[in-house]
């Protein structure tokens, strides 16, 4: 019966199917197969990461609960937890944009209020291919509809997140989901059975043939009848989550839990093994009683269903009556469907007739771990080399410029003079302006609206800080604190050289919270590569690892919990390796939060950090000479941590009005994205010259454009600018003022020269038709 | 005073309302349940945003038969002050108790956004501490905003002066760029024609806290406070708004 083709379905390897016939004593049957096969997968297993992911820091005395709960928890003061986590929703996204992501929304909440936190927001980190490349807008329409589709209606703000657009994600889209929420620390629940003869119950949707496989699915590559895989993507039912949600938080009020756990990948399977597993002991259920939504399923379609809105729970013997009243009042039908045993093995029965059984230790803790063979990529030694000079001689003169009346931003291949008239009235060299405005209106630099407007962010009444103003902040109801959170990752730079590429994720993440006025207390990964099983993408992922485990301890931020999701590759190319960052930060005093805008005409801008015009890995090399090349930025894990201790004591003693940190684009940008939604407030600003290549022209954008670490731009009332220059002196953090705030134009002058000179009204239209435009047919 | 909030079991701001009510402005609130059958001695009731069962068949549609809606109804014919926030409102249209129907938003998106809206009418318990013209900046989020109503059954409105808010730009103006869901005469909220009902779709419970961004959603609450602590007479009639 179980020849090799079976296992193959299975995605088992022969000595797997070994192992497991040496864990029973026999040959399995069709449902303890079906049953290993998806506990061993790569998706719920980490086989091949494992013994890497081992390496991370994951404790620190801020950190309530490191990873292997369903979410991870920081102590934030005030007797209270923030539990977060990320995860990811890739291959069903790709599939079934609209439902991939929507029940990838829908599995993180799960994840957090299974720990008994109230969820109170959402961040997502998405990655697609070029814009305008075919299939890009359909899988951004159908995911972002599908995020908002299920967070709105659930009634949990979406507060921010951060989107890319490159050409590797096209076959392989990346959702990455992240969600917080806050529990009484002293309350916090786990996924645990325990005590021999406590109910075993079930609650929530009925079984369907659903997602069986789903986790499998997400261990395997795509190729071109991946279309066929669509009855393994979920539907997601949003209300019936919100019953859920609502009626678990209020049996969690109750003493009468034991534990909980969401049925995600794997279903009830992962569910029941998992949490026997963790109490150390057995768990035995009858799946006659499991509420079915199709007839005539077998044990094995049960098991392995992922139907959606399924919870398990342990409850106290004696303490049933209680639990069911709870969710008869929110019309929920908790059934009984085993108990808890004191032999350690899944034991699952039909009608009283063993079906499958298994010791859990052989699921979970026993499963196969791979160390996998690593070689380093033969692609870097190629992209590595970055030869400026030949920019210069065929590709900086050539960036044509015809204004941008229509709103569009100017395209490359469009004729006209290299130079422009600004604003000013006075003659500038064109090209950078130009470059300024087609970084500005490139899609993954320019603003997503289009996108959060879509997203409730105001529900709960909590959002202080809204999405595209920097990292996502919610205040904290009965206390005076609030939650910074941010997602990072920059695949571009993984590619690169993922060691230094993921450093610079985590730092990101972290600054971007440090920006808002809050320091960085915990962190959680969402790791998303191709397939494992070849040498070089082995070695990407090591190389991520080890880079996240540096800046983690550097920044004082444990990773917590996460995610990581292999095989993300079509017909052999794999994705970007994008290791996805979300940080979570406290602000002591919620009133004094800081976004990037600038406040008010007259402020003295102060640029802390220094720029080296780091051109490697940059957008302006992508999107202006179309070129993916050089080493990223350098980072120096001890200046960042100092920069982020100063923004956090800048912002608790009200000095800076705006922070906003220097990334994709660099400063240029940046001072750019400062000015916008201001209406219209300009800025007037001198920087240093940098000497990369001979020519100035390209040494000017060096310096506009360079993506150089560990900067973030503040803006200040002007009597306080000693002050700040005062404190970054003190905290060794290298800081300039290097100009002010006022009129209506960005103007930048590089080594004294005038490089910049725009209307902030242009470059705004240009910004905010970024993505808008490719959809603008459909708006009435 | 004290503020009754019906909970669906989709409802998702009853607990911005009540935080509204209960810490902002210092009022007496309770939660109701939609099963239950007694308004708990609630001075005004509020219908929350929300989903409140899902909404997979039209909003509001199954949540007219909740058993806590028979007891809205005899409250509202007695005179008591009710108001329906987004999915609240689209509830009081499923009941009959405002007329009309929201239809899916023109872009046939969701939308959430802070907007413009011009205080057309003070003379309802809901807008009596404002002036007709002023222009309040509150946010919206909803996907079926878009409000219809025949022609026959907007003129009665527009006579009727109903119609309590519009979608304007920054000064009042109306605009059609301004009205963020094609809402026919850029309707934003109507009473019903005793004047105790209001439905709105912009959420006031959202910018009651300059923390959050804008504080012109206190009139809302401030109107309604002031109303009841005038007394049972009803507040006297205002300058008639401007003409649509």
């Amino acid at each position: 019966m179980i020849d090799p083709q079976v296992l193959e379905r299975h995605g088992l390897k022969p000595d797997e199917y070994e192992r497991i016939k040496q864990f029973l004593g026999r040959e399995p049957n069709l449902t303890e197969l079906g049953i290993f096969s998806v506990m061993w997968s790569e998706h719920c297993s980490y086989k091949s990461s494992r013994v890497h992911l081992k390496t991370l820091p994951t404790t620190g005395k801020q950190v309530l609960q490191g990873p292997g709960e369903n979410a991870g928890a920081v102590d934030i003061g005030d007797g209270l937890a923030a539990v977060f986590k990320i995860e990811s929703h890739n291959h069903p996204s790709f599939i079934e944009p609209y439902q991939g992501a929507a029940t990838g929304v829908g599995g993180i909440i799960r994840d957090i209020f299974t720990m008994g936190a109230r969820p109170i927001a959402l961040l997502n980190s998405l990655r697609f291919g070029s814009i305008d490349a075919p299939g890009t807008r359909r899988l951004l329409e159908g995911v972002v509809a599908g995020i908002a589709g299920y967070g709105n209606s659930i009634g949990i703000p979406t507060v921010g997140g951060e989107i890319a657009f490159e050409p590797s994600y096209a076959g392989n889209p990346l959702v990455n989901v992240f969600c917080l929420g806050i529990a009484k620390a002293s309350d916090i629940i786990k996924g645990v059975a325990s005590g021999v003869g406590n109910s075993v119950y079930y609650v929530g949707a009925k079984t369907g043939r659903d997602g069986i496989h789903g986790a499998t699915m997400a261990s395997a590559e795509f190729d071109e009848k991946s279309a066929e895989k669509r009855p393994a993507v979920q539907v997601g039912d949003p209300f019936m989550e919100k019953l859920l949600l609502e009626a678990c938080l209020e049996v969690m009020q109750t003493d009468a839990l034991v534990g909980i756990q969401d049925m995600g990948a794997a279903g009830l399977t992962c569910s029941t093994t998992e949490m026997g597993s963790r109490g150390g002991a057995g768990v035995e259920i009858d799946i006659a009683h499991v509420p079915q939504r199709e007839s005539r399923m077998t044990p094995y379609e049960i098991m392995l269903s992922e139907s959606q809105e399924r919870m398990l729970l342990v409850v106290k013997r004696g303490r049933e009556a209680e639990v069911e009243r709870i969710f008869d009042k929110w019309d929920l039908h908790a059934v009984h469907i085993g108990e808890v045993t004191s032999d350690g093995m899944l034991r699952v029965k039909d009608k009283g007739t063993v079906v499958a059984e298994i010791p859990n230790r052989a699921l979970t803790d026993e499963a196969p771990v791979y160390r996998r063979p690593m070689t380093e990529p033969e692609y870097l030694a190629e992209v590595r080399k970055l030869d400026l000079d030949v920019l210069t001689r065929d590709g900086l003169k050539a960036i044509p410029y015809s204004g941008v009346g229509d709103g569009l931003p100017p395209s490359r291949n469009a004729s006209a003079d290299h130079r422009s008239l600004g604003e000013g009235g006075q003659t500038v060299p064109g090209s950078q302006n130009t470059a300024l405005l087609l970084l500005l209106g490139s899609a993954t630099i320019g603003s997503k609206k289009w996108v959060y407007r879509q997203y409730d962010h105001m529900v709960r009444t909590n959002t202080i800080n809204y999405p595209g103003f920097g990292a996502g902040v919610v205040r904290i109801k009965g206390t005076d604190r609030a939650l910074a959170l941010s997602v990072d990752g920059n695949g571009r730079y993984c590619y690169l050289d993922p060691y230094r590429g993921a450093m610079l994720a985590v730092a990101e993440a972290a600054r971007n919270v440090a920006c808002a006025g809050a320091r960085p207390l915990g962190a959680t990964n969402c790791l998303n590569f191709g397939n494992p099983e070849r040498p070089a993408i082995m070695w990407q992922f090591a190389k991520t690892v080890e880079g996240i485990g540096a800046a983690c301890r550097a920044l004082d931020v444990p990773i917590t919990g996460g995610n990581v999701s292999l095989y993300n590759e079509t017909d052999g190319k794999a994705i970007y390796p994008t290791p996805v960052i979300g940080v979570v930060g406290l602000l002591e005093h919620a009133d004094r939060v800081v976004s990037r805008r600038f406040h008010r005409s007259g402020d003295a801008i102060i640029l802390l950090g220094e720029g080296h015009g780091e051109l490697g890995g940059s957008e302006y090399l992508k999107v202006v000479h179309d070129l993916v090349r050089g080493g990223p930025p350098s980072i120096d894990l001890d200046a960042e941590r100092a920069l982020q201790d100063l923004l956090v004591t800048l912002a608790t003693e009200r000095l800076i009005h705006s922070a906003h940190d220097c990334s994709d684009g660099g400063l240029a940008v940046t001072l750019a994205e400062c000015c916008f939604d201001t209406e219209g407030m300009g800025a007037d600003v001198s920087i240093p010259g940098v000497e990369i290549t001979r020519d100035p022209a390209l040494n000017t954008a060096a310096a506009l454009f360079g993506e150089s670490a560990s900067r973030v731009l503040v803006s200040v009332v002007p009597e306080s600018a000693t002050a700040v220059l005062e404190r970054a002196a003190a905290a060794n953090v290298p800081a300039r003022m290097i100009g002010q705030t006022g009129g209506n134009l960005l103007r930048i002058a590089v080594a004294g020269q005038m490089a910049v000179d725009l209307s902030i009204h242009e470059a705004e239209r240009v910004w905010n038709a970024a993505i808008e435009r490719y959809f603008a047919k459909r708006v009435a | 005073m004290r503020f009754g909030i019906v909970v669906f079991p989709g409802s998702n701001c009853d607990e911005d309302a009540y935080h509204a009510a209960k810490d902002v402005f210092g009022q007496d609130a309770e939660y109701i349940w939609h099963k239950d059958t007694d308004l708990k001695g609630a001075d005004i009731v509020i219908l929350p945003g929300g989903f409140a069962h899902g909404d997979y068949l039209r909003t509001g549609a199954m949540a007219r038969f909740s058993p806590i809606m028979g007891q809205v109804r005899a409250f509202v014919e007695r005179g008591g002050p009710v108001l329906g926030i987004c999915n609240g409102f689209q509830i009081l249209l499923e009941s009959g108790l405002l007329p009309g129907a929201m239809l899916r938003n023109r872009t046939l998106k969701y939308r959430c956004e802070h907007v413009h809206l011009r205080v057309e009418q003070t003379d309802t318990p809901f807008t009596s501490a404002a002036k007709v013209g002023q222009v309040l900046r509150i946010p919206i989020g909803h996907g079926e905003g878009n409000y219809f109503a025949p022609s026959d059954m907007l003129a009665t409105l527009e006579s009727n002066r109903q119609v309590i808010l519009r979608y304007t730009d920054p000064n009042g103006e109306l605009d059609p760029d301004s009205n963020p869901n094609g809402s026919v005469n850029a309707i934003a909220a109507i009473c019903n024609e005793s004047r105790n009902v209001v439905g709105m779709m912009p959420h006031p419970e959202r910018a009651c806290e300059s923390l959050l961004g804008g504080v012109d959603g206190r009139m809302i609450f401030e109107s309604v406070v002031e109303t009841l602590a005038r007394g049972p007479e009803r507040p006297a009639l205002q300058a008639v708004g401007r003409a649509f």
